[in-house]
């Protein structure tokens, strides 16, 4: 069994100092794209617990205020404090009563603000975010990881997503993806996922905002595909290979 | 291993125990095992792990005994304080989040899984699982501990929603009982506690009158027993 506080003795002095924690029950891959009337984002809800599936009905995709959509990847109980602080946020920005309401591109700097100065505290929120949003006709989707590294682009990805998803996304994005076409390529995605991701759950949900509002979809399963002639009897003349 | 964090990524810690909470249509059981090891000696062989935080709402212990016996009175102590200023029972939910703030903001230095079970009027039979790490999860039932390894398979086949109390305590029983069978960590008495709108009940299953599963025998009080059977198996070398 392995002490979760680093006894460094001469270096750290204990007590109520944090350091570096590990992560324990772990959200995989969210995927983000920006479509013609908004953004589109997808993720599994599993939640694993070392190599152990342990959880399989997690929503990893929340809506943060009138305008945006969160997805996390990482520890869960991060991510439920995360939301903790925004609903403070939101909250104190409907409090302004003034009309005024706060954009995805804030929301995703103040998300960046947090976890960088986590990070620089050495007590990080070990999370990947996608965050996307509409507001007032401009589309917005960013990442942030548990450092603090940011970025705005037209598809993000956390985790096995950025290798896995957005090679795909790179080759089949195109600006005025409709919403069919954007769900069927975030399934593509989603899916070969599923394949070769070993802490993937086929169990999702897609998310989809718009000026007019935000839907997340209800769970669901994705069809996979097994019966290829070279999936048959793959070691016929090398008997013992894989 | 102390700067390589990646490292414990993939090697969640086990925890001496088995820990059930399952919902059923009008409340929550509780059950779990009674044995308490410090290393390879059993130090309790029939301990309580189902600890009552108010009248409604239990909990069910696994992990260290000290950091979950000082998570439970922690909470049970501002329970009693919240259902004081609040004036009525207070709700599973809140039970569960007081569990949450203690278990997320010292998620370094404790070492305890909590299954929270209770019912109350707004939501009735509730169960909440908070793993290491501080993690909420509402589900129709939870397994944790070292035992529940074993359960993860049992539970996708044997789960059904809408079951009854007896059918609900029976596969908590039958449970445990499968955990304790294969997990060094668990053993002794199975005990369950039920909590619907009319209490709670206590329930208790001692070792000896639990199934038998594969290759387990029937107990005898001696080989003599056996031996002077009316059909006796000779002694083979």
């Amino acid at each position: 069994m392995v002490s979760s506080q680093s006894e460094s003795g001469l270096l750290s002095s204990e007590g109520d100092s944090q350091r570096t924690q590990y992560p324990y029950v772990t959200g995989t891959s969210v995927i983000g794209i920006k479509y013609k009337d908004g953004i589109l984002m997808a993720a599994d809800m599993g939640g694993s617990y070392g190599s152990t599936i342990r959880y399989k009905s997690v929503e990893r995709l929340k809506q943060v205020g009138k305008h945006s959509l969160l997805g996390a990847s990482g520890e869960i109980s991060d991510f439920q404090e995360i939301l903790r602080y925004l609903d403070e946020l939101i909250l104190h920005d409907n409090m302004w009563d003034d009309g005024n309401s706060l954009g995805p591109k804030e929301v995703h700097n103040y998300l960046t603000r947090i976890m960088y100065n986590r990070r620089n505290k050495f007590d990080p929120l070990w999370n990947s975010l996608v965050l996307g949003g509409v507001k007032n006709g401009q589309k917005y989707l960013g990442s942030v990881s548990m450092i603090g590294v940011h970025f705005e682009d037209s598809h993000v990805a956390t985790g096995f997503g950025n290798h896995l998803a957005r090679p795909i996304l790179r080759e089949e994005w195109r600006e005025d993806l409709s919403f069919e076409e954007g769900v069927k390529l975030l399934e593509k995605c989603m899916r070969n996922l599923l394949y070769r991701d070993r802490s993937a759950v086929n169990k999702l949900q897609i998310a989809k905002i718009t000026e007019d509002g935000l839907t997340i979809s209800q769970p669901y399963s994705l069809k996979t595909f097994w019966n290829f002639g070279a999936f048959q009897n793959p070691t016929v003349g090398a008997e013992g290979s894989w | 291993m102390d700067h390589d964090a990646t490292a414990d990524v993939n090697a969640p810690h086990s925890m001496g125990t088995t820990i059930i909470g399952v919902t059923y249509n009008g409340g929550v059981v509780l059950g779990a095992d009674s044995r308490t090891s410090t290393g390879m000696y059993v130090a309790n062989r029939a301990s309580d792990k189902i600890t009552q935080l108010t009248d409604n709402v239990y909990i069910c212990r696994s992990g260290s005994a000290a950091d979950s016996q000082i998570v439970s009175d922690y909470v049970r102590y501002f329970l009693h304080q919240h259902t004081i200023q609040l004036g009525q029972p207070a709700t599973v939910k809140v039970a569960a989040n007081l569990v949450r703030l203690l278990s997320y903001s010292n998620k370094n230095m404790l070492q305890t899984g909590i299954i929270v079970g209770g019912w109350d009027k707004y939501e009735g039979g509730k169960i909440y699982g908070i793993p290491l790490g501080g993690t909420v999860i509402e589900q129709p039932f939870a397994i944790g501990g070292s035992g529940s390894s074993y359960l993860y398979g049992f539970f996708d086949q044997a789960w059904k929603d809408g079951m009854t109390k007896d059918e609900a305590e029976q596969l908590v029983v039958k449970a445990v009982s499968l955990a304790i069978a294969r997990d060094g960590a668990s053993g002794g008495v199975v005990r369950t506690v039920i909590i619907n709108s009319e209490g709670v009940t206590r329930n208790f299953y001692p070792g000896d009158k639990l199934p038998l599963w594969h290759d387990e025998l029937e107990a005898h009080d001696s080989l003599l027993d056996i031996l002077n059977a009316s059909n006796p198996e000779p002694m083979s070398t």
